[in-house]
């Protein structure tokens, strides 16, 4: 990816009908903070509804919290939905996901998983690495 | 020590110490009952649900055989959102985090033999609450149980839905209404029976300090008694029933402050703003959960620690039931050993530690005092904020904190500080920014519930599509619509009649809907 040197445009959504948001908006402020711009779609978000977003507002990743175990089901689906799209976004998961499950998600093109606990370091880094802009903003 | 009416050495102990007011007494701050746990201990009433229904009711059957004392339903997030197995949105989340109910024949296995008659069950659900009700009330009816004998909580607080745990369905004013229409049904034919559970947990867990679940919740409590006095009950015939469920987190004395403020801002705001006489309405009663999110991924053994003094904050805050989190509960649903464990942890406090002995232990400490005002005089500043408003109204104050995203602001501000604190290192979090050796470790086996549930509950589900007599179901519908319509209507009976012809939640729903509408929130980041 060319670093254009504008800020990096995270676009953050909860898929499906989990309702636990309370971390995707902490993320959403820590992404802020360092720069970014973050589009917030919210709750109950749908696969399409993500891929018009990130369509529209040129996103360079995409975030995707879940809590309520339907990672393997609903993470595959959203990589899925932007690679039919032909948008070559990379998704970064967040939320409650056994490491068990990592190696199925990475299978699926999944770019990085975020557990319970990452500090903000981590969760700027590996955002900006999902982006294919380490060291900038 | 099995006995709580002296020491492990043998010393003696009266059932309270210190002066009046004493526990009993108004204004309740130390206690809704004279020797507390004495008498009775607290309900150990764990919280479950994966699966299907027949998964879950060998969980509760386990629960019991256990040493529980009552059931704790959590359903799947379909149901919670009032949402059929089969609806396109409900993919991947079928008895993944809860139990998946579509129909009344759902419900019937979940509590296959388990005596209704003699068991108390909470039930966690809010938006489609009155729908559950209606199918509990008639899988006991078939099992012989009157609804009259049966004994429970229904959650049925869509309040904090809006402001924290996103769980709504219809927009707030037609959901409030399904709130008092199963006030007014249980308070007329369900003497037993718990029609809300006017709920803080979830407020916290969104983020909030203690002093904003406690202000919030109550503020949630004041507005459903204004709900229900607007539909024409007297305060009495309702007030002893509403419930309150309560999240005890890490903070000890602030946790046990804020059970004790709770119960006297709850006595004096029933007696003097809502003329409450009967006794009964004053005294608030509560369930407490361990904090789960303060749980951690790192080294979860820890877990396991922070549970017990979470748990022990409940107990000495006077709670009337407990859940204690397992402490794989950062990774994912509890697995049965890890919930016995918890359970394990909440009878070690009970039989012995010997803090049921004496009731409100910590009363007339300088320091629980004072935090006890303080939390209660906080909180007031929150009520006045609200009755302002809301224009002399706590209800119309709630509703304006919902639209203009006011509640849902000052949670995420204070989930923000939180992280900023642990991230700079101002909070140690165990594992989590110090002493994080030994993270990493193997774990213990966890609970999967993996796509064959979701296969095998739409199997079921299309079975009794194809069983039922759908002439039943579409009349039965019309019934709820015409109701709903209605705004003197009770819906429950309609509701009960609907289940009863085997109609699902979703179909009740999405007819509900087409009067109530649904509600879309507007994000507040």
């Amino acid at each position: 990816m060319v670093d254009t040197g504008l800020p990096i445009r995270v676009v953050l959504a909860k898929l499906g009908l989990d309702g636990h948001d309370r971390g995707l908006k902490v993320v959403a402020r820590m992404l802020r903070d360092a720069g970014m711009e973050v589009v917030y779609l919210g709750l109950r978000q749908t696969t399409d509804n993500i891929v018009a977003a990130v369509e529209q507002e040129d996103a360079d990743v995409v975030g995707i919290s879940m809590h309520n175990a339907g990672h393997l089901t609903l993470g595959p689906l959203i990589v899925k939905a932007l690679g039919e799209a032909g948008l070559a976004v990379p998704v970064v998961i967040g939320g409650i996901v056994p490491d068990a499950d990592l190696p199925e998600l990475e299978a699926a093109g999944v770019a990085a998983v975020l557990g319970p606990g990452a500090s903000v370091e981590e969760v700027v880094t590996t955002v900006r690495s999902a982006a294919g802009r380490d060291g900038s903003t | 020590m099995d006995d709580p009416r002296s020491t492990l050495s043998g010393i003696p102990l009266s059932p309270v110490y210190g002066e009046g007011p004493l526990p009993g007494e108004y204004p309740y701050t130390r206690g809704v009952h004279s020797d507390m746990y004495r008498s009775r201990l607290w309900t150990m009433r764990m919280f479950a649900g994966f699966g299907t229904a027949t998964d879950t009711n060998g969980r509760f059957r386990e629960l019991l055989r256990s040493g529980s004392t009552g059931l704790s339903t959590a359903f799947d997030m379909p149901t919670l959102m009032g949402r059929d197995s089969d609806h396109p949105w409900s993919l991947g989340e079928v008895g993944r985090a809860g139990v998946a109910v579509d129909t009344v024949e759902d419900m019937a296995d979940l509590f296959a033999d388990i005596d209704l008659g003699g068991v108390s069950t909470s039930m966690t659900i809010n938006g489609p609450a009155a729908i559950v009700l209606a199918m509990y009330v008639v899988v006991a009816e078939q099992g012989g149980v009157e609804r009259g004998q049966l004994a429970g909580t229904l959650q049925n607080d869509i309040l904090k839905e809006y402001q924290a745990q996103k769980e709504y369905i219809f927009p707030p004013r037609p959901s409030v209404r399904l709130v008092t229409d199963v006030i007014r049904f249980t308070a007329a034919e369900m003497p037993r029976w718990n029609p809300v559970s006017v709920s803080g947990y979830h407020i916290r867990e969104a983020g909030s300090t203690a002093v904003q679940e406690l202000a919030f919740t109550l503020a949630n409590g004041f507005a459903y008694v204004e709900a229900a006095v607007a539909a024409g009950l007297d305060v009495d015939a309702f007030a002893p029933r509403l419930s309150f469920f309560f999240n005890s987190h890490v903070d000890f004395f602030e946790e046990i402050g804020k059970f004790r403020a709770a119960r006297r801002i709850w006595a004096r705001w029933l007696r003097d703003r809502y003329g409450a006489v009967d006794e009964r309405s004053l005294k608030l009663r509560f369930h407490t959960q361990t904090a789960g999110v303060s749980l951690t991924a790192q080294q979860p053994e820890t877990n396991i620690a922070r549970v017990a003094i979470q748990a022990l904050a409940g107990v000495l805050g006077g709670t009337q039931s407990l859940h204690t989190d397992s402490h794989d509960e950062a990774l994912a649903l509890p697995s049965e050993a890890a919930a016995r464990t918890a359970l394990r942890t909440q009878q070690v406090i009970a039989h012995e530690t010997g803090v049921t002995g004496v009731a409100d232990p910590l009363g007339g400490s300088a320091y629980v005092e004072w935090m006890t005002d303080e939390v209660e005089r906080r909180a007031e500043e929150v009520f006045a904020h609200l009755d302002e408003i809301g224009g002399g109204s706590i209800l119309e104050g709630v509703h304006e904190g919902i639209q203009s995203g006011w509640f849902m602001g000052e949670i995420a501000e204070s989930a923000y500080r939180f992280e900023r604190e642990v991230n700079a290192g101002e909070r140690i979090v165990v594992g989590v920014n110090a002493y994080t050796e030994g993270n990493g470790s193997p774990g213990a086996e966890l609970l999967r519930v993996g796509q064959e549930t979701e296969d095998d509950q739409l199997a079921r589900l299309a079975t009794v599509r194809s069983r039922r007599d759908s002439a039943a179901v579409t009349a039965s519908l019309r019934r709820v619509v015409a109701d709903a319509t209605d705004p003197e209507a009770n819906l429950m009976p309609s509701l009960i009649a609907a289940v009863r012809a085997r109609t699902t939640v979703g179909e009740i729903v999405e007819a509900l809907e087409g009067v109530f509408g649904t509600y879309v929130e507007t994000a507040v980041v």
